[in-house]
């Protein structure tokens, strides 16, 4: 059993993570204070049914998860899976492959890394419905495993899989859509016959 | 684009996700070098997605922490005296 005196000690070092995935989940600062305070009280409350020597971050990640899914999916009703739509496998890939010329606006030598601004990589996340959402942050970003995304889900791992899989898809497609607003991709030149929102020049 | 189109190549990209998550068996993730080894096609596409995943943890991962939040969580730790989750 878990001493509550130690709690402080040994789950404070995951605040930022904590912080930067409430900001995933939450979109805005005030709401993800609050759900990462909200986090950590819960924490320290139920501290004594911690096993030790079992993933401590997995299970403030667990809370955080619940949390988020109790208190704010309610007030934020965003279109379910239904509503992704369909998009290819390996979209964004094919995409820049077909548009060569322009290809995202990248050179051979610039990473992906150099041509995605930040705020576009964050956004494509947010834009997602919590159903894809919660996976890619918990398998993307925090890199946890399937079963423990499952566990923090409470969904089969299959689910977590397809979910996952639709998800990264959809962010990818988000990706191009703001890369062709900022006018960095030649519009389907290629006459690829992509299903994205086609740009009028 | 017409890469990626034979048998194996599509029961490769079958496994894209599972394998750059690393869930996958130790025999079917050779199996998956094995055919990278052999098809450019198929391993630039996997590169491209092992080069996205890392973007977005990266891009994704470094908000800057209110100064005050963690002191004010600390705070609540001390200020619940009877240890029952409540201030006070």
């Amino acid at each position: 059993m878990a001493d509550q005196a130690d709690f402080a000690a040994e789950a404070m070092q995951y605040a930022p993570q904590l912080y930067s995935a409430a900001m995933r989940m939450t979109r805005n600062r005030a709401d993800a204070e609050d759900l990462v305070q909200e986090t950590y009280l819960k924490g320290y409350r139920s501290f004594h049914t911690f096993s030790e020597g079992t993933n401590l971050r997995a299970w403030l990640f667990r809370i955080l998860t619940n949390t988020y899914i109790n208190k704010y999916r309610a007030k934020q009703r965003r279109p379910d899976e239904t509503e992704l739509g369909d998009i290819e496998d390996l979209y964004l890939y094919k995409q820049i492959s077909t548009s060569r010329d322009a290809g995202l606006g990248r050179s051979a030598e610039e990473s992906l890394m150099e041509m995605l601004p930040d705020d576009e990589v964050k956004q494509a996340l947010e834009a997602l419905p919590d159903n894809f959402r919660l996976p890619v942050i918990l398998a993307d970003v925090e890199g946890f495993a399937y079963k423990e995304i499952a566990e923090m889900l409470d969904i089969p791992i299959g689910t977590v899989m397809s979910r996952l899989h639709r998800g990264r898809k959809a962010m990818q497609k988000a990706l191009h859509d703001y890369a062709l607003a900022r006018g960095l991709v030649a519009v389907d030149v290629a006459g690829s016959g992509s299903d994205s929102p086609v740009q009028e020049n | 684009m017409d890469a990626c189109d034979g048998p194996d190549c599509r029961e490769t990209i079958k496994e894209l996700d599972t394998f750059l998550d690393d869930e996958l068996s130790d025999g079917a993730r050779l199996a998956i070098r094995h055919h990278l080894e052999g098809c450019t096609d198929c391993l630039q596409a996997f590169d491209f997605h092992a080069e996205l995943k890392q973007v977005i943890a990266e891009k994704c991962h470094h908000d800057e922490m209110p100064a005050d939040l963690l002191s004010r969580i600390e705070r609540c730790f001390d200020l619940d005296f009877d240890g029952d989750g409540r201030i006070g």
